[in-house]
Parts: structure tokens; sequence; C-alpha cells
């Protein structure tokens, strides 16, 4: 008689990588506790991706808690999404990549606290994402703080005495609060505990993974999870507990089940060619030919870093769009960073300009070397952060004190009486940009003018604007001598 | 007469096992056992006895490590 043959009938899913890269030490344990339920749920999703055979077209949202590396487990698509955020990035990756099945793996403090708002409008909507929602009763990762899920009574490092729903509520059940919309097509709770709830999460595992690939819409399973660390307790007990004492507030039931039904067909919208969407988008294409810079640039005036400031209204930010916009069409870096308060009108704006021919490490611009005054107000809080020798732009139009500095090189300008000359004064902004562009080189007149193509959205204005522009190239030509 | 084989073996990879011993307490069986030999993370591993294994692999769900255990099942004969 011959030695038995055995064949291996269970091993390590393909789903997860051979080797976990950020362990250099013990690369394919992971970092859960012993006893952690997130690594039973691992398998169980992980097993079912390789079954359905979908890890290509996966996308596994990570979230905030124990489990924020489990894009270092899963051989799939991976986004590590802000705290309580999954379902929201898992909509935008649904909506950009509609062929992809979306899992959002989320703890409690993660998708119950923070992130309830986020759940809700998603299961609401339908979305067609797998949300795989781990209950342990507590903030694990930040050492056993009390969630929304813990049970009445429960101590933790945040409720010594034990949680008492007079003042903490009671625990919310988030199945059941699902389970009331009328969206979702599948609701339903399990437990990591015991051979028989073990085997039936798998099944409810699964079973929300295949209404993925069906395209049914949303699917949100709730697996009771033992935290042995967070609750002081060995594995087993902690297990135990479980079914003794969590499922007797969390019924481990299945609370919505559309799966038998026809499932709503699922449409995947049309994408817009490149042109249409430049015409949603109100972009016009002139902006994509490279002007090349006109005139060789002065040192002191090359990869300028500009704040343009004044109220709002005075087309500060255009203005800053308007510079960023030039340098981008002659091939430069750019990057145009706003500030404002929440008035539409009034109040004050600034922004921060930078364009350069390397690469820009920050938008953010705390020593200028190009200041643009459009009001007195944004002249005394600017000009001291000017770096020396810096180029200041002052509408003297209303700005009537003077600079306080020596060291500067001022350009100063009427823009705002030259633009109510012209017709109207909210051309202000553009005859400075003209000024600025002939007076540093930095900016060709063609590409200015040609900038207003893409900058104003109103066409009818395009030709004061054009006029605003010249107006501002004499001038600034005129003072540079 | 062959003594009656086992329908099953339980391989278990000591070294990535945190001996949670969740795997013994589903073991309807009673195969698996605590080692007394601390492994590469300073864990008590759990290993399988050797004889008693049924295949049924309620052990490799209830362990949270993706690959410390993986189960075979006896090739049935042609």
């Amino acid at each position: 008689m011959s030695a038995p043959v055995y064949e291996p009938y269970l091993r390590k899913p393909k789903t997860f990588y051979e080797q976990y890269e950020r362990k250099s030490g013990d690369p394919t344990v992971t970092h859960y506790c012993p006893g952690c339920g997130h690594g039973e749920l691992h398998k169980m999703i992980a097993e079912a991706i390789e079954d359905l055979e979908i890890a290509d077209r996966t996308v596994f949202i990570s979230p905030v808690g124990c489990s924020v590396f489990a894009y270092y487990y899963f051989d799939t698509g991976n986004v590590q999404a802000a705290h309580g955020r999954a379902p929201a990035v898992g909509t935008g990756v649904q909506r950009a990549r509609p062929h992809s099945i979306v899992i959002s793996y989320q703890g409690d403090g993660d998708l119950a606290a923070i992130g309830l708002n986020e759940i809700l409008q998603a299961a609401n909507r339908g979305e067609h994402m797998a949300v795989f929602f781990v209950n342990n009763a507590i903030y694990g990762m930040t050492g056993g703080q009390m969630a929304p899920t813990t049970l009445p009574g429960m101590h933790t490092t945040t409720s010594p005495g034990g949680r008492d729903p007079r003042k903490a509520g009671n625990p919310l059940r988030l199945c059941e609060l699902i389970s009331q919309l009328d969206a979702p097509v599948y609701v339903a709770r399990g437990a990591l505990s015991g051979p028989k709830h073990i085997l039936r999460t798998r099944k409810l595992v699964r079973k929300a993974l295949q209404a993925q690939v069906e395209r049914r819409g949303f699917t949100f399973v709730e697996v009771l999870s033992a935290c042995p660390t967070g609750w002081g307790m060995n594995p087993p007990d902690a297990h135990k507990w479980i079914l003794e004492k969590m499922a007797e507030f969390f019924p481990l039931e299945v609370f919505v089940d559309k799966t038998d039904s026809e499932p709503e067909p699922f449409e995947i919208p049309e994408e817009p060619p490149a042109e249409k969407l430049h015409e949603l988008l109100r972009i016009s294409t002139a902006g994509q030919v490279t002007f090349s810079p006109s005139q060789p640039v002065e040192p002191k005036y090359a990869n300028p870093r500009i704040k343009v400031a004044g109220f709002g209204g005075q087309g500060v930010l255009l203005l800053g769009l308007g510079l960023a916009q030039c340098g981008m069409m002659e091939g430069r870096k750019v990057s145009w960073l706003p500030s404002y308060g929440p008035e539409m009108r009034g109040g004050t704006a600034h922004c921060h300009v930078n364009v350069s021919d390397h690469e820009i490490g920050s938008p953010l611009i705390s020593r200028p070397t190009v200041v643009v005054a459009m009001n007195q107000p944004s002249l005394e809080k600017f000009e001291p952060q000017l770096v020396e020798g810096g180029l200041l732009i002052v509408n003297t139009s209303m700005v009537p004190k003077e600079p306080s500095r020596s060291d500067l090189d001022v350009l100063k300008i009427p823009a705002s009486d030259m633009a109510k000359e012209l017709g109207n004064p909210r051309a202000a902004n553009m005859i400075i940009l003209g000024a600025y562009a002939a007076y540093t080189g930095m900016i060709g007149k063609e590409t200015a003018l040609a900038s207003l193509n893409t900058l104003i959205k109103r066409k009818h204005l395009v030709d004061l604007n054009r006029k605003a522009i010249e107006l501002g190239w004499e001038f600034g030509t005129k003072a540079r001598g | 007469m062959a003594e009656r084989q086992d329908r099953g073996r339980v391989e278990i990879n000591l070294d990535e096992c945190k001996g949670c011993q969740l795997c013994i307490t589903v073991c309807p069986v009673n195969c698996l056992e605590v080692t007394t030999k601390l492994n590469k993370q300073g864990y008590l591993p759990v290993d399988y006895k050797g004889s008693g294994c049924t295949g049924c692999g309620l052990c490799y769900y209830a362990c949270p490590e993706p690959g410390a255990i993986t189960v075979f099942r006896l090739k049935k004969s042609a």
C-alpha cells in the first residue's frame, strides 16, 4: 500500500502579497496583535477576492485605525483615506473607474464616529461598494478609548467607570441604522467567534463581494471582532466575550437582502471627448499653445514669487491667475494659491503666485520678490515681507501713502484711475498685468493678450481687457525707460 | 493491515504564529497544541500534534495570520 498523499486545501490566499514590505524583520507576518479580528477578516476578504478572480479590478480603501496599513497586505488597487472618509473616496474611485470593485474597510471609530456622515450618505446614494465594518467596541489603535459602539457599562480608558448611557448615549447599531435606508441591497452582521459564526461571517463576506460582481449596489457587512489587547483579555476569552456580551447588544442577523432580485441595470456613463470637456469646463484651447518668452528677463526679475493683494472685487485673484496663466503659456512652472475671507465682495483678498523655470516646492510664499498692492492695507501688510530690493507695484489711485522702505524697486501706477478712463474701473488688474509684463520683461505682450481667451469667461469683456493690457504695457515700457 | 489514515493534515509556520491559540479553541478533534520553544517573534507557537486532523479547516479561518496555517486534505485514491 502506497503512502497517503495530502493536497493543500486551505493556504494563504494569493490576494496577499508574499512579503509585506513595511516590516523588515518579519516580512510575512502582519502588524496586528495576537488574536486580532482584522487578520481573520482580511483572510476571508482575500480568499473571496481570489475565488471571484477580481483582484485586478478591486480597489481597497484603507481607513484610519489599526487597519490603516491594509495596503501593505492586499495585492489589489489601494487607496488610504483620511479618517472616516473611505466611503467618500470609494465613491470617487467608483465614479472614475466604474468597472472597479470598491471595498471600503473601516473600523468603528472611523465609520461610526468621525465618518458617520460619509457612510450614511454613501449608503443612501446606493454607491456600488462593499463596506466591511469591523466593530470591536473600542478605539483600538489609540489605546482603547470609548467608541460609539462601546457597550453600556464597558470600561475603557475614557470611560473608566463604565460607559454611562445617560451621558454617553447607547451604542450605535449601524446595521439597523443603515437598513432603514432604501438603497442598500445587503446589510448583515456577523461575528468572528466560534466555528459557527466564523464560517457564517465568511459567507456574509462572500455574498457582499458577489453582489459587487453582479453590480447590485451598496452592501454593508458589520463584523463583531475581538480586540484582546484593548479589552485586556487573552484571545480565547475575548472571542467568548464577543458572543456572550457583544452579540446580545448587536444581534447577528441579515437585515436587508435584495440579492435574489434582478439587479437594476448598471449604466456606465460615457466619458465626454476631450474637446467636449474643454467646452463643459469653459477652458479655451488657446492656452495650450506654448508661447516662447519674447525677451530675455533681467536676472532680478526672473523666477518671481509674487503676492497680489487688495479688496475683494478688485480682481486680485484674477490678476494672480493671469500671471500664472501667462507663465504657463510660456512653458514655465507655475502655482497659484488664493487666500480670501468668506465675503464674495468687499473684505480683503490676496494670492500667492510662483512663476519659475524650476519645479516649485511650495505654493506658499512668505518672502515675496514682487508685491502688488491694490489698496492701502495691502501695502501696509505686505511691504515688510518683500525681499531686499524687491519689486513693489502700487496702485496709487487707491494708495495715498508712500512706501516706507527705501531699498525697494517701486513701480507706481494709477491703475484704478486709468481703468475708470477706459470705461470700467474693474479693469485695473489687467492694466497692472500689462505694466508688470512690460516693466520686468517676464511676460511677452502677445502672451498676455492671448491669455485673456482663457481668463475672461464673459467674451464681451475680452476687448476691454485687451485695451487694459495694452495701456498697462505702454505705461510699463515708459517706466522701464 | 495498515492503520487508518487521517483525512487531513495541518502545517503551521512556527515563526508566523503569534500564539493566540484561537485555532486550539475551534479545533473539534483537539489535534493542536502549544509548543514550548519561543519563536522568532517571541511567542510560544502552536503546532500540529502529528495525527488526528480531519482537514475541516476551522483552525485556518480562526487564525488571524494569513500565512501561518496551511490545511491539507487526503487525496482520494482513484
